[in-house]
C-alpha cells in the first residue's frame, strides 16, 4: 500500500546538519518517510543526497538534529546501533559483497549470524530471495565471477534477507554499465510495488517517475523541493530544481 | 665429513629444540600479532594506544635484549619464570608478534572500507565484522610477508643458544669444539638443518596462498 501513511512516519529526520571540515554537507534537513512510501532524492553530485542516505544508518555520524527510525532515535553505539542497522537495509554504489565468501554465503551470512536464524532455514530463504532477483543460478560462484548487475541483485537479497523494515538504496546503478541498469531497477521497481518502504538516491529519472510516491530535491545540502513525480517533472516550482531537470532531461 | 656423519644424533636433538622453539613461537605470535592488530584498528584509543605501545616496543629492541630482558632483568624483579624453554619462547613470541602485527594491519588496511561498511549495515558488530569479514581477507592477502616473518623467526631462535638453551646453534657450537679440524662441515650441517625448516615453510606459504586465492 504506497503511501498508506498511517501513524507515525518510518523515518523521519529533524533538523540534521552535518559538516564536512569546513563544508557544509547537510543543510537543516527535514525529511519524513511513510511505511510503504517509495521516495527518491535526486540533485546534482556534491548536494548532499548520499551523505542523507548514510546517516540513516548511522554510516555517517551527524553533528546537529536528530534521526528516527520507526519512532525511535537512532542509537549512538554498540550492539542497539547493530540492532537498527539490522533493520535498515542498505544497497551500496560499489555493491560491497563480500569478496571472500559466496554469493549464497553473501546473503546468509546477516540472518545466521545477527538473526540467529538456523543454517538451513537461512540457506532455503536465501535461495528464494536469490531466485526474485534472478540469480538463483550463481549462488556457489564468488562475487567477482558476477557481472555488475549481477552482484547488485545479489546484494538486494543480501538486505533483504534481514526483513529490514526500510531499504536504502546509495546509487544504486551508477557503477554499472546501461545495459544492466534496468535488471537492477526492475527488481527495485518489483520491490515498491510489493510495499517495501524505500529511500532511494539516485540519478535514473525514469526510475523516480516509474516508482517513487515522492521526490526529493537536493542542492548544497539543503532540500529544496519535495513533490510528487508528476509535479516535479513537469512542473518543478525552484528554479535550481528547472536547471537541474534541463541539464539531465535534455537529451 | 665423519665429523658431520658422527654427529646427527647430536644435531638431531639440537633440531628438535629449534623446530619446537619454532612452531611454538610461530603459532604463539601468530595469534598474539593477530589480536595486536586486531586492537591498532579497534575503535577504542586505549586499546590502538598499548597496541601500539607493545609493538613499537617490540619490533625496536635488538632481539637479544629482549632475551636478556625476559632471561635476566624480569627474575631480577621477581618474577622468575621456570628454566629451559619458556624463557625463549616468550621472547621469541613477543618480539615476533610485533612484525605479525603489522603485516597483519597492513593486510587490514588493503580491504576495502566498503567491506567493513556492508557488514556493519547488515547489523554486525564490531568483532563480528573484523572477525567474519576483514581478517578472513586481510589474512589471505599477507600471506607471503607472514611467512617471511617465520622463516626470520626461524633463524632468530638461534639467539637462544646465548642463553642455556642447547637448540640447533648451541649444538654446533659444542660440535666445533669437539671437531675442530672440521669447523665448516660442521657448520654447514647447521645451516642445512635450518634449510629442513625454512624451505619447506616456502613452499608451505605456496600451497597456502594458492589455496586460500579468491579475486576481489
Amino acid at each position: 500500500m504506497p503511501g498508506a501513511g498511517t501513524g507515525a512516519p518510518l523515518v523521519e529526520l529533524r533538523g540534521v546538519n552535518k559538516h564536512f571540515g569546513s563544508l557544509h554537507a547537510l543543510r537543516d534537513i527535514d525529511l519524513s518517510v511513510e511505511a510503504g512510501e517509495v521516495v527518491v532524492i535526486i540533485g546534482p553530485s556534491g548536494s548532499g543526497k548520499s551523505t542523507l542516505c548514510r546517516t540513516i544508518n548511522r554510516l555517517e555520524t551527524i553533528d546537529e538534529g536528530t534521526i528516527l527510525v520507526d519512532g525511535r532515535p537512532l542509537p549512538a553505539e554498540g550492539r542497539a546501533l547493530a540492532r537498527l542497522r539490522s533493520d535498515v537495509g542498505m544497497v551500496f554504489q560499489s555493491f560491497n559483497l563480500f569478496a571472500h565468501r559466496t554469493v549464497l554465503d553473501n546473503v546468509t551470512l546477516g540472518p545466521i549470524k545477527v538473526r540467529r536464524v538456523r543454517p538451513g532455514e537461512a540457506r532455503d530463504e536465501a535461495m528464494a530471495l536469490l531466485e526474485r532477483v534472478g540469480v538463483a543460478d550463481q549462488a556457489g560462484k564468488m562475487p567477482a565471477q558476477l557481472s555488475g548487475g549481477q552482484q547488485q541483485r545479489v546484494a538486494i537479497a543480501r538486505a533483504l534477507a534481514m526483513h529490514p523494515k526500510v531499504m536504502l538504496f546509495d546509487e544504486p546503478t551508477s557503477a554499472l554499465d546501461p545495459e544492466m541498469i534496468n535488471e537492477v531497477l526492475d527488481v527495485m521497481v518489483g520491490l515498491a510495488r510489493d510495499g517495501m518502504t524505500m529511500l532511494v538516491v539516485t540519478h535514473e529519472m525514469g526510475f523516480a517517475r516509474k516508482a517513487a510516491d515522492r521526490v526529493v530535491f537536493m542542492s548544497d545540502g539543503a532540500v529544496v523541493e519535495e513533490a510528487t513525480p508528476e509535479e516535479f517533472f513537469t512542473a518543478a516550482r525552484s528554479d535550481r530544481a528547472r536547471d537541474f531537470l534541463s541539464k539531465v532531461l535534455a537529451h | 665429513m665423519d665429523a658431520v656423519l658422527e654427529s646427527i644424533p647430536a644435531y638431531l636433538t639440537g633440531f628438535r629444540v629449534t623446530l619446537y622453539l619454532t612452531v611454538v613461537s610461530g603459532a604463539l605470535s601468530l595469534v598474539l600479532g593477530t589480536v595486536l592488530a586486531a586492537f591498532r584498528v579497534s575503535p577504542l584509543r586505549s586499546l590502538r594506544t598499548i597496541a601500539a605501545a607493545l609493538v613499537e616496543a617490540g619490533r625496536n629492541t635488538p632481539l637479544t635484549l629482549v632475551f636478556v630482558f625476559f632471561v635476566f632483568i624480569l627474575p631480577g624483579m621477581g618474577i622468575v619464570l621456570p628454566l629451559g624453554t619458556l624463557p625463549a619462547v616468550i621472547a621469541l613470541t613477543v618480539y615476533t608478534s610485533a612484525f605479525v602485527c603489522e603485516a597483519v594491519r597492513s593486510g587490514i588496511n588493503a580491504v576495502g572500507v566498503g567491506q567493513a561498511e556492508a557488514a556493519r549495515a547488515i547489523g554486525l558488530g564490531t568483532v563480528s565484522t573484523l572477525w567474519l569479514v576483514v581478517l578472513p581477507q586481510a589474512l589471505r592477502s599477507v600471506v607471503p610477508p607472514l611467512i617471511n616473518v617465520l622463516i626470520a623467526l626461524t633463524k632468530n631462535t638461534s639467539v637462544a643458544a646465548g642463553f642455556a638453551v642447547v637448540e640447533l646453534t648451541a649444538t654446533g657450537r659444542g660440535l666445533a669444539r669437539d671437531y675442530p679440524a672440521d669447523v665448516v662441515a660442521v657448520l654447514l650441517g647447521v645451516a642445512l638443518f635450518y634449510l629442513l625448516i625454512t624451505i619447506p615453510a616456502g613452499a608451505v606459504a605456496g600451497w597456502v596462498e594458492r589455496r586460500v586465492v579468491f579475486t576481489r
